[in-house]
């Protein structure tokens, strides 16, 4: 069908797609492979995945053009090879390269993973919408039986959401799982694809290389072909592409193997390598993409993209009634920290806390904040992070046990023998926030990974970069994930600000007071919630000629009175509260009156510091 | 093309081409046996292709008219002929007008270098000719072209040449086989991310770290076949990977009936090399790319995992069939690059021949930005102040880094028994805690090519220096080097100073001075390269600085080292009111501010990158006439303040900190002389650095010997004059043989007005007892 090689068309193409793409919601229309099973889409169909990319590989080369002979007629044709996988042909024809029509092309692949640590209602909610308005006009690749199925079973679980959340509590009891409501779809898909595997039956199962231990979802190869350059490790990617899972690609390994020993690509790979950069289609589909865009954030409930014209309104709607929603988070979060409201205050600071700038090696906008004071051993800690589970896209719990420390791998390493970058728990995308448990710390002895592994923590806390492992030598990656920390005494990791956590009631079940809790909100507010925070954490913010005056007259001034206790740490850290304050009620610039609550803030922080210091000296 | 005059098909050979001798002596271009060249990939056979015929004239560019030749091969505008004798002419003309390369040695520019290297085969009997492609630009563009477009072809030419003269020089030489010429050093690519498709089948050179190499595997070159039914047999060349199966027995004419016969084919070393690029070429925040080698028969095993290497060779892409059965073909193709030529970029590093100059390489415009920067007045502090902008004020230290980044010039000394001098320049930084300095030295580590970054808590003596372990792939005992010998021409950050253990301290001595580290373990013994600068950052003692004490007293390390340093620099808090005002702007404004309005402020950090390695491998500053005078004057009126107190209070290691920071200087101003101005400003740094850490709190008088010996001239003076008041003591008593300990302290302390403690008391017992006039035994006093 095709004609003379024209490279505009390959314009046109991704020009096209865009357009469509952006008439009225057409990007819900498009299946997504977060949440429909592969085997449920159409091959060589349109789909999207919403994804991290995990690793890079190498570029390859592909028949862009290609000529096939036919053997009887010996008619020749010239085919097009870009979007595909395999260089089709039919039975009595065959490629011939030699062709001086040949025209080789470039792309990349890329190797990525569903978010890290996504919460389970930004999948819910991102599969609803699309659910909603697939059913108005379906989309060809899905089985309409099923389709209708899974919708009511998650009508049902809308309608009544105390018995989801029921649900969604009993199922995750050990606190690694963050995907406690698993739907049952999913299950499906693991089942299948484990039938896939045994059908295979040809080696282990595949690692698919996920960051965080019992992640699910589908691990994809995305095949990029234009300005790869753009993108780097971690970043969060919405591609738009073409769906390829051709069997053919996952027969390549088996009968490659037995096939001739003189091919002298054979000994090129080993079978490892093999396995990785090709693993079956029916487990790692490719995509081919047409259209690929960075994402700022991955919260379902704000537009994509905010700087468009439509957003405008949706933000300025929503800052309107700023003040109320903080008023409501101020309160759930202070109930949920048995009382201690100034506790809840810094924990709004931390929420929208991003790294917004890097003064050459120094990361700004880090507010890492130590919880201590936390009761030891007791289900609190769990808790806290289901709440913050409830409240960000994407988060971890990192469970700082002496075992845990030694055993698992945090730093991302290269694996020259299967020549990939083997994921570690701080492979982490953009404002995942991590919570690191350090109740659970017992004392016993930390070996060489443990040692590492801890340095590694610390490194990313304070520089928020992560030194990924190349064996001959080290990379740095920045990063920029929340680190909040919750210990009993000063954590043993650096933190930018200590909160002693003062209870004021004790809840004498603390399961059902929390469970409570959670209950308690409405659905709306709770949404409400979610897009405040990660709304604020976008804005942008300055402070006055006027007001840095008054800021540089106090600094001045405490110095004077105690120049002991003011350090210049004191006054970054100051100014750090001052900006997220003032962003939390929504306002972009400093105002006096926030600097003088900022002040306070820190001070009654330090007061409680101070208190704790002499309580447990008397103790000693 | 190439004579094939060695006959293969003998029955009786078998093995590799050399031990299938025949008749003995062989010499002479026809007697030598020619070895296939599997890195060219089997050799296409050469069609050549008549230009007046009805050969596809399209694919000809430009011929050789004026040879009257019209023969060109296939595909090619290369006209074996023309290409041979310009090769030829090439060989035996050529002389290299900036011949300056290590390789040199032995070798007379004057003389046509190809031409001795041919002397070079014809005595060691190594059949391989090196040459470098810029050598060949140089001579002739077209001819360069031709060789890089078209390698396959070109090469096998040039072996033909190469031979032809070699053998009319040495008719009598006997090589293993006939010589191989290989080309490096192609200016094609430099980069593994910018090959592209348009790469493909030609030549070029990349350079990267070797990550794995595989296993030796024999190559089949040629297969053989014999046929059941007759026994007649036939040889069947392997074409692309792939053996044409005879199918019908050209004899008998029976199908199916060839059989191969293993033993009897012919086969090659083969290896397949990964190579990653470096970590210097690539972009932030993305994974390194790899690309296969194949390396063939004498390449093999050359060069080892973690090797840096610059490769040459031909880039080939592979389509790869997924199913013979099934027509259909992965429309991906493999790629690895043929290996012809290795050049290992770090080898030397071991021999103390600075490669940075060649290594690093900048673009005319590049430098021409870098010198018209260079001429600005104020280019030192510009320079200063772009470093680590967001560290506030400091200046004095960063100028002090600053001069360490660019370092002092490398004398040798070695042919007078002196050894090399130091060029490094080595600061300690010493402070309160929360003054930035872990910042600063994060900033310097991610600043220079080769920084290291250690924190003395965690870091054993081991992991400094160098350690050996076994290998756990090939059970061999490797060496491993630790950040000193990897910060090797740069430098290492060492964060907590005053909590490294004495045993690793110790191990700087050597170091900080010689710039050299000595191993002896496990059965090596090896002296390393270690001409590393030393930024180190120390907390005081009392973890606070206590402005009562002393630097040394504060910090509380060997003097021994301290006086290794340089520079010593004191980061307090100022607590001025003044300081804190711009403080508390320069804060806020970071805590607002967007990124691209603070980057276009400062000098960006790649400048300042590409200045100093620029700086550093280019400029190399003398002392001009006028500066050795200021120098010698300086250091006359150093030490002529301590002599006006009796002491000696300057060394000739202060004199040599003042001649590498003026050397520094010179260079951040490019200057190939240090001026008077350079060892103005050194003289200016070492005495504010100076000022800092040897001032005498007691007397607040700036005391070079506190460096020297660790204590103060005042406290030396003090300890002398309480030992002589002792001494007075002691005769005022009259003759006594023996005196009680505690009572002579007690007379001690009435007597003097000051408050002496006991550790004083001793000290000056002690030294009393140095100087014979008493013992102490117990609890008594006797006198001699």
């Amino acid at each position: 069908a095709q004609n003379v090689p024209n490279s505009d068309w390959e314009k046109k193409v991704t020009e096209y797609f865009k357009e469509k793409l952006k008439e009225n919601n057409a990007t819900n229309w498009v299946p997504s492979l977060n949440d429909v099973p592969v085997h449920y889409l159409k091959p060589n169909s349109l789909v999207k995945f919403r994804c991290m990319v995990q690793d890079m590989f190498d570029p390859e080369f592909y028949t862009g053009v290609y000529e096939t002979v036919d053997l009887n007629t010996n008619a020749r044709v010239l085919h097009f090879g870009k979007y595909r996988d395999v260089a089709e042909c039919g039975p009595q024809q065959e490629i011939d390269f030699n062709s001086s029509k040949t025209v080789t092309s470039e792309r990349q692949t890329f190797y990525c993973v569903p978010v890290p640590g996504e919460s389970a209602w930004v999948k819910e909610i991102s599969f609803l919408t699309e659910l909603v308005l697939s059913r108005v006009s379906p989309s060809t690749s899905y089985t309409p039986s099923r389709h209708k199925r899974s919708y009511e079973e998650d009508e049902d679980m809308d309608l009544h959401p105390s018995k989801q959340k029921e649900q969604h509590t009993g199922n995750s009891r050990s606190g690694g799982d963050i995907h406690g409501c698993v739907e049952p779809k999913r299950l499906e898909t693991e089942a299948s694809a484990g039938h896939h595997l045994a059908s295979t039956n040809c080696s282990p199962p595949l690692d698919l290389n996920f960051p965080l231990p019992g992640e699910k979802g589908p691990a994809c190869l995305v095949k990029v072909y234009e300005s790869w350059d753009s993108f780097k490790v971690n970043d969060v990617l919405e591609v738009y592409g073409v769906l390829s899972v051709d069997p053919v690609l996952s027969i390549v390994n088996s009968e490659e193997r037995d096939s001739s020993t003189l091919d002298p690509m054979e000994c090129m790979d080993t079978t490892e390598e093999q396995r990785v950069h090709s693993p079956p289609a029916s487990l790692v589909p490719r995509i081919h993409v047409i259209l690929a865009q960075k994402l700022q954030h991955i919260n379902p409930l704000l537009p994509a993209c905010l700087n468009e014209e439509e957003s405008k309104t949706f933000v300025s709607n929503f800052m309107s009634e700023v003040s109320p929603v903080r008023a409501e988070l101020l309160g759930f979060l202070t109930h949920a920290l048995l009382g201690d409201s100034l506790a809840a205050e810094y924990l709004i600071l931390h929420l929208i806390s991003t790294v917004y700038a890097r003064r050459d090696v120094l990361p700004l906008g880090k507010f890492t904040v130590n919880l201590s004071g936390c009761p030891r051993n007791s289900i609190f800690t769990e808790h806290i992070y289901r709440l913050i589970q409830q409240l960000v896209p994407a988060s971890y719990r990192l469970q700082m046990t002496v075992e845990n420390m030694n055993r698992s791998r945090f730093i991302p390493r290269k694996d020259y023998a299967a020549n990939r970058l083997v994921s570690g728990v701080l492979q982490l995308a953009s404002n995942t926030s991590l919570v690191v448990d350090e109740t659970q710390l017992e004392q016993g002895q930390l070996d060489t990974t443990g040692v590492r592994n801890v340095t590694a923590l610390g490194n990313l806390i304070t520089w928020q970069k992560v030194d990924y492992d190349f064996s001959y030598h080290q990379m740095e990656f920045p990063c920029n994930i929340n680190v909040l920390i919750t210990s009993e005494g000063r954590s043993l990791l650096p933190s930018d600000c200590q909160v002693h956590l003062q209870p004021q009631i004790i809840p004498p079940n603390m399961e059902e007071y929390m469970n409570s809790l959670l209950t308690a909100v409405l659905p709306s507010v709770l949404n409400k919630f979610r897009i405040y925070l990660s709304l604020l954490r976008l804005l942008d913010y300055s402070i006055s000629e006027e007001v840095t005056k008054a800021v540089e007259e106090d600094f001045v001034e405490m110095r004077k009175n105690d120049p002991e206790s003011i350090t210049a740490d004191d006054l970054h850290r100051t100014l750090l509260v001052a900006r997220f304050l003032s962003l939390s009620a929504g306002q972009t610039t400093l105002s006096r009156e926030r600097w003088l609550r900022a002040k306070q803030l820190e001070a009654l922080r330090k007061a409680r510091l101070q208190q704790q210091k002499c309580v447990n000296g008397n103790e000693l | 093309a190439i004579p094939l005059d060695f006959d293969i098909s003998s029955p009786l050979t078998y093995g590799t081409p050399s031990s299938r001798v025949e008749g003995t002596p062989r010499s002479g271009v026809r007697g030598t046996p020619v070895r296939q060249r599997p890195d060219l990939g089997s050799v296409r056979k050469a069609r050549q292709v008549d230009l007046h015929s009805d050969g596809p004239s399209e694919d000809v560019v430009a011929t050789e008219q004026s040879l009257g030749q019209k023969l060109v091969i296939w595909g090619t505008d290369v006209n074996v002929a023309s290409c041979k004798e310009k090769f030829q002419r090439f060989l035996q003309h050529f002389i290299d007008p900036l011949a300056k390369e290590d390789e040199d040695i032995g070798l007379d520019l004057n003389k046509p270098r190809y031409m001795q290297r041919l002397e070079e085969i014809n005595m060691v009997g190594e059949p391989f000719l090196n040459v470098n492609c810029d050598h060949l630009r140089s001579f002739d563009e077209n001819l360069y072209r031709q060789l890089i477009c078209y390698p396959q072809e070109v090469i096998p030419t040039f072996d033909m040449a190469a031979n032809e003269i070699f053998f009319d020089h040495y008719p009598d030489s006997i090589l293993e086989h006939q010589i191989q010429v290989r080309p490096y050093n192609a200016l094609k690519t430099r980069n593994m991310r910018s090959l592209n498709p348009e790469d493909i089948d030609q030549l070029i050179t990349i350079s990267g770290m070797v990550i794995r190499s595989s296993q030796l595997i024999p190559e089949m070159q040629e297969a053989f076949f014999k046929c059941q039914v007759c026994a007649f047999t036939t040889r069947v060349e392997i074409d692309r990977g792939r053996i044409a199966e005879p199918s019908v027995c050209k004899n008998c004419n029976t199908t199916h009936s060839m059989a191969l016969i293993h033993n009897r084919s012919m086969f090659s070393d083969k290896q397949m090399i990964k190579l990653q690029e470096s970590p210097e070429d690539m972009p932030a925040g993305q994974t390194p790319h790899t690309v296969a080698l194949f390396a063939h028969n004498d390449l093999v095993d050359k060069v080892q995992p973690g090797d840096r290497v610059n490769v040459t060779g031909i880039y080939r892409a592979v389509p790869i069939r997924v199913n013979p059965r099934v027509s259909s073909v992965k429309s991906v193709y493999k790629t690895h690059i043929d290996v012809i030529h290795y050049r290992k970029t770090d080898s030397k590093r071991l021999h103390g021949v600075d490669e940075e100059t060649e290594q690093k390489m900048f673009t005319v415009e590049r430098v021409e930005i870098l010198k018209e920067l260079s001429e600005k007045q104020d280019i030192y502090e510009r320079l200063s102040s772009a470093l680590a902008p967001s560290i506030y004020e400091h200046e004095d230290i960063k100028k002090g880094i600053l001069l360490q980044l660019f370092g002092g010039s490398r004398k040798d000394f070695t042919r007078t028994g002196r050894g090399n001098f130091r060029a490094e320049i080595n600061i300690l930084l010493c402070g309160d805690p929360g003054t930035s300095k872990s910042q600063l030295l994060q900033y310097v580590y991610n600043l220079v090519p080769r920084g290291q970054y250690t924190s003395g808590k965690g870091s054993s003596a081991v992991g400094l220096t160098a350690y050996v372990m076994k290998d756990p792939e090939t059970r061999q005992l490797v060496l491993q080097t630790g950040a000193l010998v990897l910060s090797d021409n740069g430098i290492c950050c060492i964060d907590e100073f005053d909590k490294m253990n004495e045993s690793t301290r110790s191990v700087l001595h050597e170091v900080m001075e010689q710039q050299t580290l000595s191993i002896a373990k496990a059965g090596i013994i090896c002296q390393l390269n270690a001409r590393t600068s030393i930024l180190a950052a120390a907390n005081p003692v009392e973890s606070q600085w206590n402005p009562k004490k002393t630097t040394i007293e504060n910090i509380q390390l060997p003097h021994t080292l301290l006086s290794r340093f340089d520079l010593i620099f004191l980061m307090l808090d100022p607590r001025d009111e003044a300081y804190d005002r711009r403080l508390a702007r320069h804060l806020v404004s970071l805590y607002y501010r967007t990124e691209e309005k603070m980057e276009e402020e400062y000098m960006d950090m790649a400048v300042l990158r590409d200045y100093i390695a620029y700086a550093r491998s280019y400029i190399n500053p003398r002392l001009s006439e006028e500066a050795s005078q200021a120098l010698i004057e300086a250091y006359v009126d150093m030490r002529k303040i301590g002599s006006g107190r009796g002491m000696v209070s300057a060394y000739p290691r202060q004199l040599e900190s003042l001649i590498r920071l003026a050397e520094a200087h010179a260079k951040v101003r490019f200057s190939e002389k240090v001026e008077t101005i350079d060892v103005e400003e050194a003289k200016r740094l070492h005495r504010e650095a100076l000022k800092q850490s040897a001032t005498d709190p007691r007397t607040g008088i700036v005391d070079i010997s506190i460096l020297t010996t660790g204590m103060s001239a005042t406290a030396r003076k003090r300890k002398e004059e309480l030992a002589q008041a002792l001494r007075k003591l002691i005769q005022s008593k009259g003759k006594m043989p023996a005196l009680k300990y505690q009572q002579l302290f007690d007379d001690l302390r009435a007597q003097s007005d000051a408050a002496v403690t006991k550790e004083m008391f001793e000290e000056a017992l002690r030294a009393l007892a140095d100087e014979d006039f008493l013992t102490v035994t117990g609890k008594t006093v006797r006198l001699l």
